[in-house]
């Protein structure tokens, strides 16, 4: 591995890091960042599956409230950095990434727990109107999380490649192969979280129709995405009675102007 | 001291605007997003108070406990930016209205941020993309990338726009019926797209042997526990799965134990032969 390919490695990783407490840009969710990962080290594709791999086992992983997440941003950098110069396969990359998961969900919650540190000192910084110093604090705490990631990969891009290689080579395949099945069976856990999220019964239906759909047809996401979106402009002109031909509760020009802004939300 | 009116300008909406994306990176335990929101703050405060004794106020007051879905404080920001506008003219807002908004906002928008951005955009959005990258194709990651990078920023953009124009407005527009349609229509979509992926995109097999006949060409046929289930309903192992986790969610276990537990049965699985 080149000095670039390690500066360029340790940018991604400081970009995820960052990208993981932001929640903004979504560098962080495996799809991203195990791409980037395998861009640098030129093999964009093992870093695409891996990434598809991981994204669809994490797919429910979100920060509500106060609750943490596991941390997808260490666990994708690193183990597509494993997979990739160790030449391992994707069970390899499942078994990496679940720990380091956990690991690096419990390092955001320490830097969050120093980062009240700062928060005092802008305290004393807003007495006095001090601007800069608010934001240096800011900013401080934003690089922080940057570094929760960069650290552990420098780590182990100083680990030598064969070392590593030789530790994964060691898993039996009865593990592997385990991991591998149980990581097709975890994706329950993230849609599980994704549906208790929109706890609202009245829609539940709508979660066995899709089901139904996809256990007897053969249509692709894409279809799925589409048949939802007709279903729910349906269900909410049904719902409101804002079709045009109702005349027993005829729609309020209010209703109607309202009905279009959903419409253009729904669509972008 | 000035006594012409003062006004945030295009600039400072802009400034606003690039910070917020920005907001949680001083995410904290004691008062979680609010190093953030005073950050975000910083330019209107800059421009709507001279330095002494107001400005330090505003300033802490925007270092308050504060927590919502990071994407919707954009229309807060909006309306705050308004009231700290009509503070530093007339003087007759208290300080306390501008921090009581502040409060009263952040509930209804996590409530509707939530659903729509976490439970809906980025789930359907991430399985869309992963379901193309796991073929190894690059227009996963960019599909997903775009799109929901397109929708977080039309939102962010738009939200803090119309929350500084219309102020206050936007909140009775909110308790109006627009919000409750929108969040309806998006945990359809999700809900839908999450039971779609329940039945094709989980891999469950338990390859026992059900049956064993021999057919009338001598030829041994055997048919495994899962081509029985497959033949009832394809998928159905998955749903009772997903329903049973989202019980045990429900009831606070959590979700690493229960992803370590599945992993140990996978091991368990692949050593006895009752999965594969």
């Amino acid at each position: 591995m080149s000095i670039i390919q390690i500066i360029l490695l340790l940018i991604v990783a400081g970009i995820t890091g960052m990208g993981s407490v932001l929640d903004e840009a979504q560098t962080h969710r495996p799809l991203v960042a195990c791409t980037l990962v395998g861009l640098v080290l030129g093999d964009v594709t093992t870093g695409i599956i891996l990434g598809g791999t991981l994204e669809m086992m994490a797919l429910g992983w979100m920060n509500v409230g106060l609750a943490m997440a596991p941390d997808t941003a260490i666990a994708s950098v690193i183990s597509t950095i494993l997979v990739i110069t160790t030449q391992q396969g994707i069970g390899e990359g499942i078994a990496i990434a679940v720990p380091l998961a956990a690991a690096g969900q419990a390092l955001t919650i320490f830097v969050r727990t120093i980062t009240v540190f700062f928060v005092h000192k802008a305290d004393s910084f807003a007495e006095r109107g001090n601007f800069r110093g608010i934001e240096i604090m800011h900013i401080s705490a934003l690089f922080l999380q940057a570094l929760r990631v960069m650290i552990p990969t420098f780590i182990i891009l100083m680990i030598s490649a064969e070392a590593v290689g030789q530790f994964l080579n060691g898993i039996p395949e009865v593990i592997t192969g385990g991991l591998q099945i149980g990581g097709g069976i975890i994706v329950v856990v993230g849609y599980a979280m994704v549906v208790n999220m929109m706890d609202i019964p009245y829609l539940k239906p709508f979660f066995y129709m899709g089901f139904l759909f996809a256990a007897f047809t053969n249509f692709n996401l894409v279809g799925f995405g589409g048949l939802g979106l007709c279903l729910a402009l349906l269900f909410i002109q049904l719902k409101y009675n804002t079709l045009g031909g109702n005349t027993e509760t005829p729609a309020t020009p209010n209703n109607v102007t309202l009905d279009d802004d959903l419409d253009d939300d729904l669509d972008a | 001291m000035e006594n012409s009116e003062k006004k945030l300008t295009k600039k400072d909406i802009n400034s606003m605007f690039l910070r917020s994306n920005f907001l949680l990176g001083s995410f904290n335990f004691e008062r979680v997003q609010n190093m953030g929101f005073c950050y975000v703050m910083i330019p209107a405060i800059k421009r709507l108070y001279e330095p002494g004794k107001e400005r330090n106020e505003a300033l802490q007051r925007h270092l308050e406990w504060f927590n919502t879905h990071p994407w919707l404080t954009a229309p807060i920001f909006g309306v705050v930016g308004a009231m700290e506008e009509e503070k530093a003219n007339e003087g007759d807002m208290p300080g306390s209205s501008i921090a009581a908004m502040k409060i009263g906002l952040m509930g209804p928008l996590a409530g509707v941020g939530d659903p729509i951005f976490w439970g809906t955009a980025r789930p359907v959005l991430a399985a869309l993309g992963a379901s193309l990258a796991i073929a190894g194709s690059i227009s996963g990651p960019l599909l997903f990338f775009v799109l929901i990078n397109v929708i977080r920023l039309t939102t962010k953009y738009y939200g803090l726009t119309l929350g500084y124009e219309k102020g206050n407005e936007i909140i009775k527009e909110m308790a109006g019926g627009s919000i409750k349609k929108l969040t309806e229509g998006a945990s359809i979509v999700g809900l839908f797209v999450m039971g779609a992926l329940v039945s094709k995109w989980t891999s469950i097999n338990i390859p026992i042997v059900a049956t064993r006949i021999t057919n009338e060409n001598g030829e041994v046929v055997t048919q495994t526990v899962q081509d029985v289930l497959d033949s009832i309903m394809p998928g159905v192992l998955a749903l009772v799965l997903t329903l049973f986790v989202g019980w045990l969610l429900k009831k606070n276990v959590s979700p690493l134990l229960i992803i370590l537990v599945i992993f140990a049965i996978g091991i368990a699985g692949k050593a006895f032969g009752f999965l594969g």
